[in-house]
C-alpha cells in the first residue's frame, strides 16, 4: 500500500459563527475513488474546497500527496505560504465545479490549453496535441472551436473535466458535477468520470448520484452537519446504513 | 352564386392606418423653433466670412491638434491608473486598499479646475524636483502648462475609470476566479488572463463615454494657458474682438472630434461584443449529419 494521497486531520472550518466542519478525519489512498454523500449544507463541498485551498481551514491539517496544504514546517513553527506557493500546491489536484465555470471568452480547446500554457509554460504544439487528445477522450473532438455558450451543460462539464486533466493532476475533485445538469445530460458526464476512475485516477466525488457511488466508488462517506457519520464500502453505507440519519437520507433520495 | 359571408370575416373591409396627429403637431412646432433660431443666427451680428476664414487658421489647427493629443494622452494615463487602482482597491492587502481608497476619494472629490491649478503651482510647495545627485531641475521648468494639464486630467480620470473597471470586474462571476485558481493561476494571472478580458464588455461603453467627456474637459486646461483649441480661439478674439465667430469655430471643431470618437466607440463595442457569442449562431460544423433543418 502506497502512502495516502489525501490525509485530513481534525479539520475545522467556521463561517462566522457557523461551525461548517466539525473535526473531519479522512484518508484517501492513491487510486481510490471516494464518494461523499449527504444532505446539502452538510459540509461536503466545503471540505472538498478545503483540499485545494479555495477555502481556509481554521484548525487541523490537510496533506495532499505528502505535502501540508498552505504551510511550510520550519522546526516547531508553521509558516503560512505565499500566494504563489499555494497556486503551485493547487497543481496537484484538478477541480470540477457544479456550475462548470468554463472561461467564457475562450473556445473549448483554448479552455483546456490555458493552464498548461500560462501556468506550466509548456510548449504550444505539445499542449495543443494533448488538448485535442483530451477532447477526443471526453467525446467532444468536433467541438474544439465551440465557445461555452454554444455547448450544452453536459458538454461544458466534459470540457471542464478535460481542462482539469490537462494539468496532469494526481487527484481529481468533483463538486456535485451533475447537479446543475438536465436529467438527460447526467449520463454522459458520469460515463466520462467512470472511464477516468477505471484509468486509476484518485478521485473524490461529492454527489447525489447514488447509482454512480454504488457502481464506481471504492468507498462512500456519509456526512451530516459538518461531521463524517459513516464510512465504508458502497454496499455497507448505501445498502446497510447504520446511522438513523444515513437511513433517512438514502430513503429520501430513493423515493 | 353568392356564398354567405361569415360575420367574422374582415377581408372585404378597408384598413385605415392609425393617424398620429401629435407627431405632425410637434414636428411643425420644432420646425418653427428651428426657423427662428436659424433666422436669429443669420441676422445676428455674426460675420460668417470670419468664421469660415478662421475655421482652418493655423493657430486653430494647432489648438485642435493639442486638444486631440491631450485627450488621447490623458485618457491613456486615466485607463492605466484606473486599472491599477481598481485592482488595488479589490486587493486582499489592506495597505493597497487604503492607498487606492484615498486616491479615489481625493481625486474624485476635488474639482478638476482646482486640481490643475494645484499641479500648475506645485513649485510653491516643491521648488526643486529630481533624484538628488542624479538629476535635479526647478519645478517651474518641469511643470509646463502641458504637463500640469496632463497630470490634472489623467490622474483625475484615473479615479473615475477605477470605479468603472471595478464594476466591470465585479460583473464577472466568482466561479471564473475559482476555476482560474483551480488550474493553478495566481490572483494577478487570473485577473489578466480570465477576469479582465471578460470584464471588458461591461467596461468599454462607459469608458467610451468618458473619452468623449475628456475631449470637452481639455477645454478647462485653457485656464492654465495650455494652448488647446478654446484657449487659441480666445487668444484670437482678445486681439480681433470677433468673439462669437471664434466661439462658433471652436464649437464646430469640438462637435467634429466628438462625432469621430463616437463612431470609433461604436466599432470598438461591436468588436468586444463579438466575443460574447450568446446571440451569434453556432457555426454549421456543429450540426450532426441527418439533423439539418
Amino acid at each position: 500500500m502506497s502512502a495516502p494521497m489525501v490525509v485530513a486531520h481534525d479539520v475545522h472550518k467556521y463561517y462566522d459563527n457557523y461551525h461548517a466542519l466539525k473535526g473531519i478525519n479522512l484518508e484517501v489512498a492513491a487510486g481510490e475513488v471516494l464518494c461523499m454523500v449527504g444532505p446539502s449544507g452538510s459540509g461536503k463541498s466545503t471540505f472538498l474546497r478545503c483540499i485545494n485551498q479555495l477555502e481556509r481551514l481554521h484548525s487541523g491539517a490537510i496533506w495532499v500527496d505528502g505535502e501540508l496544504c498552505g504551510y511550510r514546517q520550519k522546526g516547531d513553527r508553521l509558516r503560512a505560504l505565499s500566494d504563489n506557493d499555494i497556486a503551485r500546491q493547487r497543481l496537484s489536484s484538478g477541480m470540477v465545479f457544479q456550475r462548470f465555470n468554463l472561461f467564457g471568452h475562450m473556445s473549448a480547446l483554448q479552455n483546456i490549453m490555458e493552464g498548461p500554457l500560462v501556468v506550466q509554460g509548456r510548449k504550444r504544439s505539445e499542449v495543443r496535441a494533448e488538448a485535442e487528445a483530451l477532447l477526443q477522450r471526453v467525446g467532444l473532438a468536433d467541438k474544439a472551436g465551440a465557445y461555452p455558450s454554444e455547448l450544452s451543460g453536459g458538454q461544458q462539464q466534459r470540457v471542464a473535466i478535460a481542462r482539469a486533466l490537462a494539468m496532469r493532476p494526481k487527484l481529481m475533485l468533483f463538486d456535485e458535477p451533475t447537479s446543475a445538469l438536465d436529467p438527460e445530460l447526467v449520463g454522459e458526464v458520469l460515463m466520462v468520470m467512470k472511464d477516468l476512475a477505471l484509468s486509476g485516477m484518485t478521485m473524490i466525488v461529492v454527489t447525489h448520484e447514488l447509482g454512480f457511488a454504488r457502481e464506481v466508488s471504492n468507498r462512500v462517506v456519509f456526512m451530516d452537519q459538518g461531521e463524517v457519520l459513516e464510512s465504508g464500502t458502497p454496499a455497507e453505507v448505501l445498502n446497510h446504513p447504520q446511522h438513523a440519519r444515513t437511513k433517512e437520507f438514502i430513503a429520501a433520495i430513493l423515493s | 352564386m353568392t356564398t354567405p359571408v361569415s360575420p367574422f370575416a374582415v377581408a372585404h373591409l378597408k384598413v385605415v392606418p392609425r393617424r398620429f396627429y401629435g407627431r405632425w403637431l410637434s414636428a411643425a412646432l420644432i420646425l418653427l423653433i428651428m426657423a427662428f433660431i436659424i433666422n436669429a443666427f443669420a441676422h445676428g451680428q455674426i460675420e460668417w466670412k470670419v468664421v469660415a476664414q478662421f475655421m482652418t487658421a493655423k493657430v486653430i489647427m494647432q489648438g485642435l491638434l493639442n486638444t486631440i493629443l491631450m485627450s488621447i494622452y490623458a485618457m491613456t494615463i486615466g485607463i492605466v491608473l484606473g486599472v491599477i487602482f481598481a485592482v488595488m482597491v479589490m486587493s486582499p492587502n489592506p495597505m493597497l486598499r487604503a492607498i487606492a481608497g484615498f486616491y479615489i476619494w481625493f481625486f474624485r472629490g476635488v474639482p478638476l479646475l482646482l486640481q490643475m491649478l494645484l499641479w500648475f503651482n506645485l513649485a510653491l510647495v516643491f521648488p526643486m524636483m529630481g533624484i538628488p545627485g542624479v538629476f535635479e531641475a526647478r519645478t517651474v521648468d518641469l511643470i509646463t502648462p502641458f504637463i500640469a494639464s496632463l497630470l490634472g486630467l489623467g490622474i483625475g480620470q484615473g479615479a473615475y475609470t477605477a470605479e468603472v473597471v471595478r464594476s466591470g470586474i465585479l460583473s464577472v462571476d466568482n466561479g471564473q476566479t475559482e476555476a482560474a485558481k483551480a488550474v493553478g493561476m495566481t490572483r494577478l494571472t487570473a485577473l489578466r488572463r480570465i477576469i479582465l478580458p471578460q470584464a471588458m464588455r461591461v467596461i468599454i461603453p462607459p469608458v467610451g463615454n468618458e473619452v468623449i467627456s475628456m475631449v470637452k474637459l481639455t477645454s478647462v486646461a485653457s485656464v492654465i494657458q495650455f494652448s488647446e483649441i478654446l484657449h487659441n480661439a480666445q487668444t484670437i478674439y482678445f486681439a480681433n474682438a470677433r468673439v462669437i465667430e471664434l466661439l462658433i469655430v471652436a464649437t464646430v471643431w469640438y462637435l467634429a472630434v466628438v462625432t469621430v470618437f463616437s463612431i470609433g466607440q461604436y466599432f470598438l463595442e461591436k468588436t468586444f461584443a463579438r466575443s460574447q457569442r450568446r446571440n451569434v449562431k453556432a457555426r454549421p460544423a456543429a450540426v450532426p449529419a441527418g439533423v439539418q433543418a
